[in-house]
């Protein structure tokens, strides 16, 4: 079960601001003996088109915080962030640009 | 920085509207009677439990505890010689070179390990002295309740006395100053006698960094 | 929104004038901004709606001093006299009140695992974020007129300066003179208001270097360890007449908190 995420969107001047905190133990093979627990894909999508696809790795520490800034954006566009980490477990979140 | 810390509260205290009511001191230490800690022993025994190495008789307060805790650690001459002297004569003073491996202690110096819970007995334990002394002045982690010790050999020399004198401070502190805040390494089996004798090399032998 | 706010705006929210001049103010400016706090208060506001225990209740009724269920404010009431407990009783000791009488649980289920760790925060702990943050920006007035708690108070100033163990440690022993340090950190001298002030106001906490949340709770029986004691049962009188005493020599200070330490 995924721990708790939070984002938040706030326009300002021409681009939106977006942070979004995720709960992960973006645990690496060292640390876990073998058996990494990490995120590996970021996906954002405005309005439901997709604009941001990341790949990370277990080089990110626990509980990451992604902050991004988009070109442009209205109040009330929907943004969504999901992640699926390397065991499959997925999370997102969703907000409207404030 | 200590003087800039303190130029920088007043500040915050003009800002702060909570600066200028509450109260300027809530005044130091309380006077404590003899009454007042056997209802803190009993209480400390009542609300604690044994844990690892840490057993319920650490509770009880022995005779330099009751006289540092019913004088707020500044007893008088007249009931504190007595028991400097008595604490000195405990010592169990090692015969001959008292100067141990000054690479050991320096290892021992830097742990912080020793007589928690948490600690396994038996497995190397430290004497946390870095924690308040600057000792080698090639470690910039030093902390500053107790006095620095860099260079202390070398303005001492390493005379028997010398010896002598260090490493009974180390074991038994209260030997030398009966409410001293430094704890009794040796007297509280923290330390053994070879641990104590490889401190005494790191502070006394001309070799060791101390004396650098 | 703290998480939001400007690195500025957030240092100055959370840190006193002063911090800022000390080596780590940068340090602390930059994790602020990426500090999970938040994350704890969700973590702590869906164990306070749970149902559990025998009695199957959440914690929504719960009195922390300012009404069953209200928490604007109550955990800058904290410590407080409570009549139905007949005792003085901090955030944490208050919670396990609660979780015994309105939810049913025994001591001993409610305190099995009261400190947790990066991993998993304890129940206690993503609780005591959650109300905590409710608290923020208030000024702290925790009870000071009631007999038991000048007597708590009394209790708790004795007990700081108690050597004991077999380093004849007191809590004075470290937080006892101003300007030392253990190592490389500045220790606040809690008996006296303007160091009591800042640190007061900063817990609960997210630490950064175990990447946890730590509690007063945590904090008294961590210190009793460091001081070769013994262990101090959770919401113990002594633990609660010591917070107490550094909660009311910190009075009047805006609540900062939950906070980050390092």
């Amino acid at each position: 079960m995924a721990g708790p995420m939070k984002m938040r969107a706030t326009l300002a001047g021409g681009y939106t601001d977006v942070r979004v905190l995720m709960t992960h133990p973006m645990a690496t093979e060292q640390q876990t003996k073998g058996q990494p627990h990490f995120i590996q894909n970021l996906t954002v999508k405005v309005n439901g088109k997709t604009v941001v696809e990341g790949q990370i790795s277990q080089a990110i520490s626990r509980n990451p915080v992604f902050s991004f800034r988009l070109s442009g954006g209205a109040k009330g566009d929907k943004i969504e962030v999901s992640w699926l980490d390397n065991k499959g477990d997925t999370n997102k979140t969703e907000t409207a640009v404030a | 920085m200590r003087t800039m810390r303190r130029a920088l509260l007043l500040p915050v205290c003009v800002s702060l509207a909570a600066c200028t009511t509450a109260p300027t001191s809530v005044g130091d230490r309380p006077k404590v009677s003899p009454g007042d800690l056997e209802q803190i022993t009993a209480l400390l025994k009542r609300d604690f439990r044994p844990r690892g190495q840490a057993t319920m008789d650490r509770i009880e307060l022995d005779e330099v505890q009751r006289l540092c805790n019913l004088h707020a650690d500044n007893p008088p001459a007249d009931l504190a010689r007595p028991l400097e002297e008595a604490q000195l004569k405990a010592i169990p003073f090692p015969s001959g070179n008292l100067i141990g491996d000054w690479k050991n202690g320096e290892k021992i110096a830097q742990s912080g390990r020793g007589a928690m819970w948490s600690d396994k007995p038996g497995v190397q334990d430290g004497g946390s002295c870095y924690n308040c002394h600057q000792i080698s002045p090639k470690v910039a982690a030093f902390g500053t309740i107790g006095p620095s010790l860099a260079g202390y050999g070398k303005t001492r020399g390493n005379r028997p006395e010398i010896q002598r004198y260090v490493y009974g401070k180390i074991y038994n502190s209260k030997a030398y100053n009966a409410c001293s805040p430094m704890p009794r390494l040796g007297h509280s089996k923290t330390l053994n006698e070879q641990q104590i004798k490889d401190l005494v090399g790191l502070l006394l032998d001309p070799a060791s960094p101390v004396n650098q | 929104m703290r998480a939001i706010m400007g690195s500025a705006a957030l240092a100055l929210a959370i840190f006193p004038a002063w911090a800022q001049q000390s080596p780590y103010a940068d340090y602390q400016r930059m994790t602020a901004e990426s500090a999970p706090i938040e994350l704890f208060e969700l973590g702590g506001e869906e164990l306070w709606k749970r149902k559990q225990g025998p009695k199957s209740v959440s914690l929504e009724q719960c009195d922390l001093g300012q009404g069953p269920g209200e928490l604007k404010g109550a955990y800058a009431g904290l410590p407080r006299y409570f009549k139905d407990a007949d005792r003085v009783m901090d955030l944490e000791t208050r919670l396990l009140h609660c979780m015994m009488t309105l939810q049913g649980r025994s001591r001993e289920d409610a305190t099995k695992r009261v400190f947790g760790n990066a991993d998993s925060p304890s129940e206690m702990e993503l609780l005591s974020m959650y109300v905590a943050g409710k608290s923020h920006g208030m000024p702290m007035r925790p009870g000071t007129s009631h007999p038991k708690e000048k007597a708590t108070y009394q209790l708790g100033q004795k007990l700081y300066f108690h050597r004991a163990g077999p380093w004849d440690f007191s809590c004075a022993s470290c937080h006892g003179e101003e300007g030392k340090r253990i190592r490389m950190s500045e220790l606040p001298v809690l008996f006296k208001p303007q160091y009591a002030r800042p640190l007061m106001a900063t817990w609960p906490a997210y630490r950064v270097s175990t990447s946890s949340v730590v509690t007063l709770q945590w904090r008294m029986n961590d210190c009793y360890r460091q001081m070769r004691m013994p262990e101090p049962q959770f919401g113990s009188d002594t633990t609660v007449a010591l917070i107490t005493f550094m909660t009311v020599n910190a009075e009047g200070v805006p609540y900062r908190g939950p906070a980050i330490k390092r």
